[in-house]
């Protein structure tokens, strides 16, 4: 299969270790879910193999016209989803800074009542009959990745008896190792729930809250169209191969 | 003041969330025409090398109840060892072998399953060889940070001895978390989130 990256040496270094303190840990009592769901010992920490360092690939031949386009992905021919018209654009980056290419990025999210298609999702809110809810892309040759879709609504969404997920879009991320592989959302500048989620809150240090969090971008707008939201994401940087790494046949 | 480094952070997780299915399998979510297939569902084809198994299980919580929302990933080398990545220097792997598979669990009972072939030995950085596994990655609602974890075969009792990563486990019980028994033509692995049994989980 052809990727984006695939005229450039493969990465083969370990990656660097995760900042756990970072992510948010496991137990997050006030997100209740994560009680019974959180392993309580400790991880076991090993050196990167080739099991870590190597991951799938997924090429340019993957992707439909439409993959990328969340307005008329399941619209009805001529028609098109309800909502504030966004495009969401940014770049995959490593921790060296450096865009990462070829990387098969999927999202999905609520429609702009803030419901889900999804026979578990029984919020009242209306289904649109043009929104499936469900794009992906892949990245270019500097990281950089796109998508169009109309802005999400906020739910509300049984934990305590009155919380509600901010406005968001769920991001599913592979590098070019599984050791590299994550699932994020994504918020909105200036969403006032935001700052009372559980789920967001699992997050301590908020700088980290701030990286999930696009802002407005009106350079990338399209007048009369769609406003822009900028998310760039960040995957795990790798040791250089040849320093860190015994060279083949050494 | 020294120079700055300029390295950035990992951007932080999030969970999956309950309706992670719609992003990543919206066919089996009941999202038709978006997607031809969903991604993950086929990893071997007829010409695939290698001894065909099946691996099977579920991912419980700590009451003891299976998780029907979550899903799994695996990654894994093919039955001579080698991964279908470009990051793999060794040789090609097979071309009929996907290596990578992704499944959720059903719905009713909790169970995933993936028909796939034993992967070969892979080494690991010093050399010696590891015992075949295959890399497990769960997420669910109520998980905030992907889960990584490992699959060795207890059939394959003196390779695991000998593995550098499972030998070096210092609670010896629970090195059989890690260990799938084989059931008829495969193997079951069940995962527990907590517990006296809590599986091994991996900060990799
Ligand atoms: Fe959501």
């Amino acid at each position: 299969m052809s990727t984006a990256g695939s005229n450039s040496s493969p990465e083969t270094g370990a990656f660097w270790p995760r900042d756990r303190a970072w992510h948010p840990p496991p137990l997050t009592p006030a997100y209740k879910t994560s009680v019974l769901r959180s392993p309580q010992r400790a991880l076991i920490s090993f050196s990167n193999t080739l099991s870590e360092v190597t991951g799938p690939v997924f090429g340019q031949n993957l992707f439909g016209e439409l993959d990328n386009d969340l307005i008329h992905n399941f619209a009805k021919p001529g028609e098109s989803a309800q909502g504030p018209r966004i495009i969401v654009h940014g770049r995959i980056l490593d921790e060296r800074g450096q865009g990462v290419p070829g990387v098969l990025v999927e999202f999905w999210q609520a429609n702009a009542a803030g419901r889900y298609r999804h026979k578990k999702d029984g919020y009242l809110a209306p289904l649109d009959p043009n929104f499936g809810g469900c794009g992906r892309t892949i990245s270019g040759v500097d990281g950089g990745y796109a998508f169009r879709t109309i802005k999400p609504g906020p739910y509300p969404w049984p934990n305590g008896v009155n919380d509600w997920r901010p406005a968001h879009i769920h991001f599913s991320i592979f590098g070019s190792g599984f050791a590299q592989r994550l699932i994020t959302q994504m918020y909105f500048e200036g969403d006032p729930l935001i700052r009372t989620c559980p789920i967001v809150n699992g997050i301590r240090d908020p700088a980290a809250i701030e990286q999930l969090t696009a802002p407005l971008d009106l350079a990338a707008t399209i007048p009369m169209d769609s406003m822009a939201y900028k998310f760039d994401i960040v995957l795990r940087g790798r040791r250089s191969t040849l320093f860190e790494n015994r060279l083949e046949g050494n | 003041m020294p120079q700055m480094l300029h390295h950035l952070r990992e951007t932080p997780s999030q969970t999956a969330g309950p309706y992670v299915h719609i992003g990543l399998t919206p066919n089996f979510a009941g999202i038709d025409g978006v997607y031809p297939a969903d991604l993950g569902t086929a990893m071997v084809n007829g010409k695939t090398k290698g001894e065909r198994i099946a691996i099977a299980g579920r991912v419980i919580d700590g009451a003891g109840e299976a998780l029907r929302d979550c899903l799994v990933e695996i990654w894994q080398a093919d039955a001579a060892g080698l991964y279908p990545s470009p990051s793999e220097t060794r040789g090609s792997a097979d071309p009929n072998f996907a290596g990578w598979g992704r499944c959720p669990a059903d719905a009713a009972t909790g169970e995933y399953r993936f028909e796939t072939v034993k992967p070969g030995c892979v080494p690991f950085p010093d050399g010696r060889l590891q015992a075949p596994h295959v890399t497990f990655w769960i997420v669910a609602r109520g998980i905030n940070l992907g889960l990584n974890t490992r699959l060795y075969f207890g059939d394959e009792a003196e390779a695991n001895a000998a593995d550098p990563i499972l030998s070096r486990i210092e609670h010896r019980s629970r090195v059989r978390t890690l260990i799938a028994e084989r059931v008829g033509d495969g193997y079951r692995f069940d995962i527990r989130l907590q517990g006296p049994d809590e599986t091994i989980f991996f900060d990799i």
